[in-house]
């Protein structure tokens, strides 16, 4: 069997099916387009920038890009450069694994004022997304507030706890390491709704909180709901409370220069301040519901945090594409098994979805790995049955297209380049890479044909 | 710091564990699998996907001869990249061991 597959979005959904389809043993070419000159999606432009052991799932994606019949298109648009009519006729499949990168809001009043971001903002700022890297953060106020209780905001806690010189070790982009060099902050909240034993952020990235240079961990024990927790549930949750327990008492002394205090049962109900975030007041929380499935009801009773950073991380949600089916209450492109099913219920012939656009933004990067060889499960079954071949004509007539047009494509050579030039800049201050963070600086790199090495 | 497969995998085999494995850093025989220690970039996904509760972290066993074992076994034995059928017998092996660790 032979065929042509285009998958859109370079993230771990889109490396994990090129890879289960390159490996599937049929003759398939796999051509990954990418909206950014450079791939990997949220390993890049998500992973924190401290957790660099994370970052090497990289060299897996490289390994899948070196197969000879994997091709990586960069800096083009799917739905702008190239219509997905055009895509669809090309190619035998098309998968959709463009992810899920807008941030939910909390919808309340004085969310828009200046100081109040998502967290999703402020982590593409300190990664250097092209589209954030001028986006400003004001750090001048002793206290900000983190609200939510998940990985993305104990990541963003962190990168603004930590010492500068804790970070130069990392590849957080200079422009975001010298404005946190700068910042004023003592104290950060970080806000859940529901007690410690439904926190959604895992273990091993609390315990971190145990161990940062010049950070104090601060936790109250009266914000477990022990009284209408099940027995299950505190044992289920013994590890969590273990950690937790072991932090700071808030009316202990100070021990550190700066305190991460970790709060429980409160849901954010306005900011407030003068043309600017100053405070957030928050209502305060009961649970109610059956063990495990416990949600968080706010009640009459209201606290008031001094806030000059107010950071929701809330949840993100996917983006739809332009004639491409969309589920907008849940954000994701609606799907069965990887296929992509349309109004009428029936499936999309020729296209599949795999990863956050399918699921929704949940799980870490190797879920995205199962996720999306089901969906190349799904491809190749389609593939072996009886089905009409596009022209092969299409598909080589849109590559050069594209690699001709007035806009410059990035491919796996270019990215070589950028990500040289990267590490090579990055070794010189002791950082893993220090990233390009504008599109026109990635493609000028892309396009600069390396010196070949002088004859002896 | 790495993830270790205890030996609550020999007898059960379920290998869920490798369909979310990043970096496909899971080695086996016949009877159980192994982690990289050199590939495994600490992410946790496998731990949740065990039925017999069989990784852990190598600080929650310090000291356990599991993290050698582990380390000898994996660079000897092949790569596991997709899901296999369990071992006959592992649903009662697993009801057994989970038994167990709530007593």
């Amino acid at each position: 069997m032979t065929g042509s597959i285009a998958i859109i979005g370079s993230g771990p959904a889109g490396f994990y099916a090129a890879e289960a389809l390159l490996n599937s043993g049929e003759a398939l070419r796999v051509d990954i387009f990418e909206r950014l000159p450079v791939p990997f999606g949220l390993v890049r432009y998500g992973v924190a920038p401290d957790h660099q052991k994370l970052k090497r799932v990289t060299a897996v994606f490289e390994t899948v890009a070196a197969h000879p019949d994997f091709s990586f298109i960069g800096n083009v648009t799917a739905g702008r450069d190239v219509s997905f009519e055009e895509l669809g006729a090309a190619y035998d499949a098309v998968i959709l694994a463009t992810g899920a990168i807008s941030d939910r809001k909390l919808g309340i009043p004085g969310e828009s004022l200046p100081g109040s971001h998502s967290a999703t903002e402020f982590v593409s700022w300190y990664n250097g997304h092209p589209e954030f890297r001028d986006h400003s953060f004001d750090l001048s106020h002793p206290c900000a507030a983190i609200i939510g209780n998940g990985n993305v905001a104990l990541d963003v806690c962190r990168i603004l706890a930590k010492t500068p010189e804790d970070l130069a070790s990392s590849d957080i982009c200079d422009h975001a390491l010298k404005v946190l060099s700068d910042s004023c902050i003592t104290d950060i909240v970080v806000a859940g709704r529901r007690c410690p034993l439904q926190a959604s952020f895992s273990i091993r990235e609390l315990r971190e909180f145990a161990a940062i240079p010049g950070v104090e961990a601060v936790f109250d024990p009266a914000e477990i709901d022990e009284a209408s927790a099940s027995p299950e549930e505190m044992d289920a949750a013994a590890r969590m409370l273990n950690i937790l327990k072991g932090f700071s008492h808030p009316d202990e002394p100070r021990k550190a220069a700066r305190r991460v205090h970790f709060r429980f049962l409160l849901s954010p109900s306005r900011i407030e301040g003068e043309g600017r975030a100053e405070r957030v007041v928050l209502s305060r929380c009961k649970l109610e519901g059956e063990a495990f499935a416990r949600r968080a009801v706010a009640t009459e009773a209201e606290t008031e945090l001094s806030a000059g950073l107010v950071l929701r991380s809330v949840g993100y949600r996917g983006t739809p594409l332009p004639g491409v089916p969309f589920d907008d209450a849940k954000g994701v492109i609606p799907s069965r098994e990887g296929r992509v099913i349309g109004r009428d219920g029936e499936t999309v012939s020729g296209l599949y979805t795999a990863g956050w656009i399918r699921r929704g933004p949940s799980g870490i990067i190797g879920t995205n790995r199962e996720c999306a060889a089901e969906t190349a499960e799904a491809v190749l079954a389609d593939l072996r049955a009886d089905r009409l071949a596009p022209d092969p004509s299409l598909r080589s007539r849109l590559l050069s297209r594209l690699q001709t047009g007035a806009a410059q494509t990035v491919d796996l050579a270019g990215w070589h380049r950028i990500d040289q030039m990267e590490q090579t800049v990055g070794a010189a201050q002791g950082k893993p890479r220090e990233k390009i963070t504008s599109v026109a600086e990635m493609l000028a790199a892309a396009a600069v044909n390396m010196p070949e090495p002088a004859l002896p | 710091m790495t993830h270790v497969v205890t030996e609550n995998c020999a007898g059960c085999r379920f290998t869920d564990c490798v369909s979310v494995c990043p970096v496909n850093c899971f080695h086996g025989d016949g009877e159980r699998l192994y982690i990289d220690p050199v590939l495994c970039i600490d992410c946790g996904a496998c731990i949740p996907k065990c039925p017999a509760k069989a990784i852990v972290e190598d600080i929650d066993i310090l000291g356990s001869p599991m993290i050698e074992l582990n380390e000898e076994k994996s660079a000897i034995l092949p790569v596991i990249t997709a899901k296999q059928e369990p071992l006959p017998g592992a649903e009662a092996r697993r009801d057994a061991l989970l038994a167990e660790g709530a007593a």
